[in-house]
This record gives structure tokens, C-alpha cells and sequence, in this order.
């Protein structure tokens, strides 16, 4: 696990609105997949594509290279510059001025992420709920993930209160997965 | 399936339910936290055990559950994300149950900037709301995080906690929704003395409907001396205390400042009981356990009626031996 700088709430500078229109460049299609493939069979191009993400996300949204990106469901204000990482919303730390409870002078990032989503009338996003991560992907690409399709279950795609959300992606029947 | 929890079955019931909190001592001697324990017994529904509060070391909320059930009280024990990975997690929650412990509640945890060891490592594996999953997951499911199956499952009574008054306000609810879906079954809140504010979030938990789903057992206390009012103000994160209240308990002379703190938590009790779709109160006395009986006395709550009879809870303490 890679981890070198202390997450640090951070508030992206572009609105939530354009960067969810923005995301549709990224989405996955032959061309990105191949890509992904291609950077995934050399070091040196993987590391340097890795790098290059590195340096555009953590200046806008204080990325922390956690490999597995929630953005586009928390209004592209990143949870994981959240000091206690968390993926679900805020703690119950934060101060009535919407101050993060570890960093008095810093904004709760989940008050921004809330505030983002709404601006952008993605509210339902954020009650998605968002899997455990896998704490072995530190410093890998969330970009060249995402179009291998390592995040496809990141999160629900529902609130869970009308049909149970389930931890484990796929069903697990009661007689398999021993 | 039922956990066996004599608290899932108070809130099942119409009563209004009564827990409260007991903090572990910072020493190996069980007998104060036993002796407070005591002074609740029969008077609430169960009790929490806090889990290394405000990041401070004391003795850990399995040990002191368990010696809450030795004195005949239920307790709930607190499971916070901070000082344990996920494997550490289940395993708790696995232990609990076979130690007879009905009832768990998970936490995120106070940052360990403001304990006694600024200087340890955060976990924050998972959140709260994920523990609330996994935790769910095994007992229902009988999977662990993992996937793979347990040889037998928790019977688990589950809870979270939820800070309403906080912001992001319009979140606050939905937030408990998540909980909810997650496989949240009570929820105490953080202190209320903003009865206006607690009543807005409890009309959007009505509109989502999450109040049929859970038992919301509001956060109450009183305070004890101005030193308790000027800690609360300053020192404890996401609490936030309205002037007028600061003002009314500061107008009174000190020797009567405890029993002004008294009269306020009885008020607020009595006019959280009147908001549809409140459970009960989960009463916070920091140490001063004592207060607790008078306070529900006072408030006109009826306690569990196995009042001071906690030969069943004994029983169920003989898992340990
Ligand atoms: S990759 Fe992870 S750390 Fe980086 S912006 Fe996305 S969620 Fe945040």
C-alpha cells in the first residue's frame, strides 16, 4: 500500500456539473480498453501513465492514487482526502460550520461532495453505497481499472431500501464460494 | 431471526426504550465500571460500552460487556472503525456473539488526533456504514466479507449512530438511509439539545420511511457543572450547544447548576417523546451514572419490567464460563 501524503479535505475547483459532463470522455470503449491493455504489459508505459493521472488528480481533487475512483459518485470531490477515508458521507465529527473535525480550518469534504451532487441534481448518487475497498490497489491507475472494468462494483446502483443491497457483487449461492 | 437481544425486543414493543452509557476505566480493576453498571440495572434497557472514547485507552468494550452481563445488565458494545481492520472486525463480531453479547453498535470513531496517542496509525479499513454491511452479511447471509461461509452465524442486534443536527443537513437522513440499508437496526444519536433542529431530521427519517425500518433513540444527557458545559462546547466534535441553553444552565448559581442540567434533560426528554416516530432516549452521563435512575424517574418513563430481576441475563453470561 502507497501512501505518501496525509489526506487533506480537498475542494476541486471545477463545477460538479461540468466534470459529470466531462466524465463521458473517460468512459470505457475499445480504444481505452486496448490502451489499458497495452499499458498494463509495460512498466515504464503503465508507471508513466500512472504518474501522469497522479499529477492532474491530486492538484484538482486532492487524489490520494487509491486505484479504485469514487468521483462520479460523490459530486468529484474525492472521499479519499477524507482524513478517515471515509467512502458512505461524513462522519458525525463535523462542526456546525461544516469544518472537518481533524482539520478545523479545512471543509468537510462529504459537506462538498453533498453540496457538489446537489448543484449537479446527482443527490441519489451519493446514497448509493459504496463497497469496501481493496487496499492493494494503492498507487495503481484508477483510470486504466476502470476501463478493464475492475470497478464495476465499486457501488450499488440503488439506495438498497427498496430491494437489499448486497455486500458481495455476484449473488453468492448458499452452497458455493467455500 | 431474532438475536436474542432483550433490547430488540423492547423496540419491537411499544415502550419507550431507555439505553445509556458506560465509559471502561483506564486500569485493569473492573469494579467501578461493574458498580456503574449496577446502578442502571433494571432501570434501562441496556447499556452501552464504549469503545476506547475520544481515542483514549481504557479497558475494551468486549471485556466490559462482558462484565455487564456478569452484573445482569444487556449491553450494547460499541465497535469503532478506527483501531481495527476489517479481518480484526468480523472477528469482534464474531467473538461477541459467542460470548453472549446481543447487541453490537459500529462506529467510525473519534480521529486519534484527539486521544492519548495523537501519534498512532488510523485504521479506517472500512466505515461505518460498511461494517454495518458486513456485519449484516454474516449474520443473514452466513458469507464473510471475503465470501466465504461461517460454520455458524452471528446473532447480532445491530445499531449505528447518526449525528443529526450536523451538516451536510439535507444529508443527515439519507445518510441514516444508507444505514439502514446496510442492515442498521437502532440508531442513537449524538446529543440533542436542539429539539427544533432534531425535529426536522426526524420529519425527513418519516419521508423516507425509515422510521418503521429503525429505532431511533435520540441522544440526551445532563449536564453536571460548568466545567462538563465548557468541555461539550469546545472539546467534543459535532457537538454543538444553542446559546439559549449555554445561557439558561450559565444563569444559575453553581451549587444548583446540576440540578438546572437535570430539569433540562427531563424537558427534552419529555418533548422528544411527543415527535412521531422516536423509539426511545439514549441517555449520556459521562461518569455521573447515578443521576440516570432520577433523570428517567423524572421524565415519567416506565423502565423494562424486568426491573431489578436480571436472572435471565446471568444465565445468558454463563456462554463465558
Ligand atoms: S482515485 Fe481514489 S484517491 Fe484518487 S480521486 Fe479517485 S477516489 Fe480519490
Amino acid at each position: 500500500m502507497r501512501q505518501r501524503k496525509r489526506p487533506v479535505p480537498t475542494s476541486p475547483s471545477l463545477s460538479a456539473r461540468v466534470l459529470y459532463r466531462l466524465h463521458r470522455f473517460l468512459e470505457p470503449n475499445p480504444v481505452y480498453r486496448w490502451v489499458a491493455r497495452r499499458l498494463e504489459r509495460s512498466q515504464t508505459l503503465y508507471t508513466g501513465f500512472a504518474r501522469a493521472e497522479e499529477s492532474v488528480k491530486e492538484r484538482s481533487f486532492g487524489c490520494q492514487m487509491c486505484g479504485q475512483c469514487a468521483l462520479p459518485a460523490t459530486g468529484y470531490a474525492c472521499p479519499m482526502s477524507c482524513p478517515k477515508q471515509l467512502r458512505n458521507g461524513p462522519c458525525g465529527g463535523v462542526s456546525s460550520s461544516g469544518a472537518c473535525e481533524v482539520y478545523p480550518d479545512q471543509r468537510c469534504v462529504w459537506v462538498t461532495a453533498v453540496e457538489r451532487a446537489q448543484s449537479a441534481d446527482r443527490l441519489d448518487d451519493v446514497c448509493q453505497l459504496q463497497r469496501p475497498i481493496d487496499h492493494r490497489r494503492w498507487g495503481e491507475s484508477s483510470w486504466v481499472n476502470y476501463w478493464q472494468g475492475r470497478d464495476d462494483a465499486l457501488w450499488t446502483d440503488h439506495d438498497g431500501l427498496t430491494r437489499e443491497a448486497t455486500l458481495h457483487p455476484r449473488t453468492i449461492t448458499a452452497t458455493s464460494g467455500r | 431471526m431474532m438475536s436474542g437481544s432483550a433490547l430488540e425486543e423492547a423496540v419491537r414493543s411499544d415502550r419507550f426504550v431507555v439505553t445509556a452509557e458506560v465509559g471502561p476505566p483506564r486500569g485493569a480493576d473492573p469494579a467501578a465500571l461493574s458498580a456503574a453498571v449496577r446502578t442502571l440495572r433494571g432501570w434501562v434497557d441496556a447499556v452501552n460500552i464504549t469503545d476506547n472514547q475520544s481515542a483514549v485507552v481504557r479497558l475494551s468494550s468486549m471485556a466490559g460487556s462482558v462484565l455487564a452481563l456478569a452484573q445482569g445488565v444487556e449491553p450494547v458494545m460499541q465497535i469503532s472503525a478506527r483501531d481495527r481492520n476489517r479481518i480484526a472486525i468480523q472477528s469482534d463480531l464474531l467473538s461477541a456473539a459467542a460470548l453472549g453479547i446481543p447487541n453490537v453498535l459500529l462506529i467510525t470513531g473519534d480521529h486519534p488526533k484527539f486521544g492519548d496517542h495523537p501519534e498512532a496509525k488510523p485504521v479506517f479499513d472500512v466505515d461505518s456504514v460498511q461494517m454495518l454491511w458486513v456485519a449484516r452479511t454474516m449474520r443473514d447471509h452466513q458469507r464473510l466479507h471475503s465470501g466465504r461461509l461461517l460454520d455458524s452465524p452471528p446473532r447480532l442486534f445491530l445499531g449505528g449512530v447518526e449525528n443529526p443536527c450536523a451538516p451536510p443537513a439535507d444529508f443527515r437522513a439519507r445518510r441514516l438511509g444508507k444505514k439502514v440499508a446496510a442492515g442498521a437496526q437502532f440508531v442513537q444519536t449524538q446529543f440533542v439539545f436542539d429539539v427544533a433542529c432534531f425535529e426536522r431530521w426526524m420529519a425527513d427519517v418519516r419521508e423516507l420511511g425509515l422510521h418503521e425500518r429503525i429505532a431511533v433513540l435520540a441522544g440526551v444527557g445532563p449536564i453536571g457543572n460548568p466545567r462538563a458545559l465548557k468541555h461539550m462546547r469546545t472539546k467534543v466534535p459535532g457537538l454543538s450547544i444553542p446559546d439559549a441553553v449555554a445561557e439558561r444552565l450559565s444563569r444559575v448559581d453553581e451549587s444548583h447548576f446540576a440540578e438546572e442540567g437535570i430539569r433540562l434533560c427531563v424537558e427534552t426528554i419529555q418533548r422528544l417523546r411527543e415527535i412521531p416516530g422516536v423509539a426511545g432516549v439514549h441517555l449520556m452521563a459521562f461518569g455521573r451514572e447515578h443521576v440516570i435512575p432520577e433523570v428517567i424517574e423524572r421524565a415519567g418513563i416506565r423502565p423494562p419490567r424486568s426491573a431489578n430481576d436480571g436472572s435471565d441475563f446471568r444465565q445468558r453470561s454463563g456462554h463465558v464460563g
